[in-house]
């Protein structure tokens, strides 16, 4: 729990390393999301998750729900260094037979509790642990990760309400705004105007962050925890980069759903401070 | 006495018979009143869960209930949980979390409220699903003892029920008869064999006792479990009967029908007459003028039967 900004910082580059191999090694997959995503999901595991990486199906863990699940190589990362998996599993990433699914899968990989692949569903199925817990008596949170595009979706906004209705303060979502989507930038495929107004007119506790400042993520948890939040459901609205942190990625939106090529791989692992230059 | 009843009855009366079971949580969709989930609601509004007209939320609330130790039954119209297919395809099926969802006003039955609340394709689309299991019982009490049994089933479900009252057919019989996967037979005739679920169960014993009296012996079994379907029992029908009638409140493609086409065909040939609608819409008009309008009450029955005894 105690780890210190650098510290999280290095897990993510580590990670960020792992995403781009998968990939690359897959030919196929999805990194832009998977980078942007990185350094929140690194500071929720590493700082806040109740979890048991030893006892995966421990019933009073947190649940982590990846509602963009195609953004999978981040959480495999993340599972590989958490202790859920060994980084050797890395390697099955969309092979057949593989516990790294194309997309995350709770009846493939240790440490996933939501199968995911469509978008727009991991938010009724946090409500749905959220809401379990709550008959339950029992502290348990579930994090809901979701992307922008998805937010596209009717059935979010179906479940932002219904969430804010029941009052589920054990629900936390983190919004991962890269501002690209499959086919293009958001704002060409489907405006969405003001985010955090949408969330706060549907009665939701919101604030915003930089996604990739450590720091500020540490305290947008912190938001997401705090008592005065637990009335309902909160969000933290995380301004991200796609593809951050692999130059060529970054707010390409080619890299959306794209594997780097022999060269392109080993400029990202120059970048990533993997390999020297 | 005949006493009639709605199956949805039979499915509300069993939620609160599971009550006890603290595990077991109902899901509504703004049509508890209708399905007949009220019932629970008023004894344990705790452990209901309201999801406003939302169907597709409600599903995967559900998913995430099971996925946390819990039982959880949904409902709302048939035509209503075809809108969220994909969530019971995606997030309840493919992770096999015992999900049930009841889908009641379910066939062109419903009557007057017209052909955008007569599902005749839930069957269907449910039966492709794999995990997934998938009834069509016959009245309330094969309903309410169904929907008990799936609570103990670890698999997903959908269950249809219907709107209006249909002639009660067991309030006699060995609770114990009536089992997930098996066949009832209600009629024991060696000519020809009628396999029926659901509403159209009541019209095809009225159709063989018309049968009877032209001296024509029908079979008339009850299948309420289309998936997994009973196929030992098919096998015997064909060799004791030679030729089968399915009958069914819904589409002619993919339902019963198909199930035992399906069957047949892969197993042990013999001649099939498909009783159902036919691959069209139905329209406003009381149950039992929707039955004849879609040809599929009891004389229609009896004239498929006699079409397939004259194909063996």
């Amino acid at each position: 729990m105690s780890k210190s900004v650098a510290e999280l910082q290095e897990m993510a580059r580590k990670c960020r390393v792992e995403i781009v191999k998968m990939v690359h090694r897959a030919q196929a997959g999805h990194p832009g999301g998977s980078l942007s995503e990185i350094d929140l999901i690194t500071a929720l595991y590493a700082t806040r998750m109740r979890i048991r990486p030893q006892e995966p199906k421990w019933p009073d863990r947190d649940r982590f729900i990846l509602s963009k699940g195609h953004a999978s190589p981040g959480m495999y990362s993340i599972l590989a260094e958490m202790g859920f998996i060994e980084h050797e599993d890395l390697k099955s990433y969309r092979v057949l037979g593989g516990i790294c699914q194309g997309h995350v899968d709770m009846k493939w990989c240790p440490g996933v509790d939501f199968s995911a692949g469509s978008l727009g569903m991991g938010l009724s199925f946090g409500m749905g642990c959220a809401v379990a817990a709550r008959l339950e008596n029992s502290n348990r949170r579930a994090f809901v990760m979701l992307g922008d595009g998805e937010m596209q979706e009717g059935s979010i906004w179906e479940a932002a309400m219904a969430a804010a209705h029941h009052e589920l303060g054990n629900l936390k979502v983190i919004l991962d705004r890269n501002r690209i989507q499959n086919d293009d930038f958001c704002e060409e495929q489907m405006r969405m105007f003001d985010i955090p107004a949408k969330w706060k007119s549907f009665g939701w506790n919101v604030k915003e962050i930089d996604g990739h400042n450590m720091s500020e993520i540490l305290e947008g948890l912190d938001f997401l925890e705090a008592e005065e939040n637990c009335n309902g459901p909160s969000i933290l609205i995380a301004h991200t980069i796609k593809g951050a942190g692999v130059s060529y990625m970054e707010n390409n939106p080619s890299f959306h759903g794209a594997a780097p090529n022999d060269e392109q791989f080993h400029q990202a692992m120059i970048e990533l401070g993997e390999v020297e230059a | 006495m005949t006493r009639n009843a709605a199956t949805r009855d039979g499915y509300g009366q069993a939620l609160l018979d599971l009550a006890g079971n603290e595990k077991v949580v109902v899901l509504e969709a703004d049509l508890g009143k209708s399905t007949k989930s009220l019932h629970f609601r008023k004894a344990h509004p705790e452990r209901t869960v309201s999801c406003g007209i939302g169907e597709q939320n409600m599903l995967l609330v559900g998913a995430g209930l099971a996925s946390s130790g819990f039982i959880p039954f949904a409902s709302t119209f048939a035509i209503f949980t075809e809108r969220a297919f994909e969530q019971m395809r995606n997030g309840i099926a493919r992770p096999n979390l015992a999900v049930h969802l009841c889908g009641s006003h379910g066939g062109t039955h419903t009557g007057t409220d017209g052909s955008s609340a007569q599902s005749i394709e839930d069957l269907a689309v449910f039966r492709t699903l794999p995990n997934v299991i998938v009834l069509h019982p016959s009245d309330d009490v094969s309903t309410r003892l169904l929907t008990m049994q799936l609570a103990e089933t670890n698999a997903p479900s959908y269950m249809r029920t219907a709107r209006n009252k249909t002639p009660v057919l067991y309030d006699d019989m060995d609770p114990s008869a009536i089992q997930i996967g098996k066949g009832i037979e209600l009629m024991d005739g060696k000519d020809v064999a009628i396999i029926a679920c659901g509403v159209l169960v009541s019209e095809s014993l009225k159709a063989a006792e018309m049968l009877q009296k032209e001296g024509i012996h029908a079979t008339v079994v009850d299948m309420h479990t289309l998936k997994p379907l009973d196929g030992k029992l098919i096998e015997a029908l064909v060799q004791r009967c030679g030729a089968l009638v399915t009958a069914e409140d819904h589409n002619v493609i993919g339902g019963l029908g198909s199930a035992v086409a399906e069957y047949l065909v892969s197993n042990i040939m013999a001649p099939l007459e498909m009783v159902g609608v036919k691959d069209r819409f139905g329209e406003s008009g009381q149950a039992d003028e929707m039955l004849d309008l879609m040809e599929i009450s009891s004389e229609f029955i009896a004239k498929a039967a006699k079409r397939a005894l004259s194909r063996k």
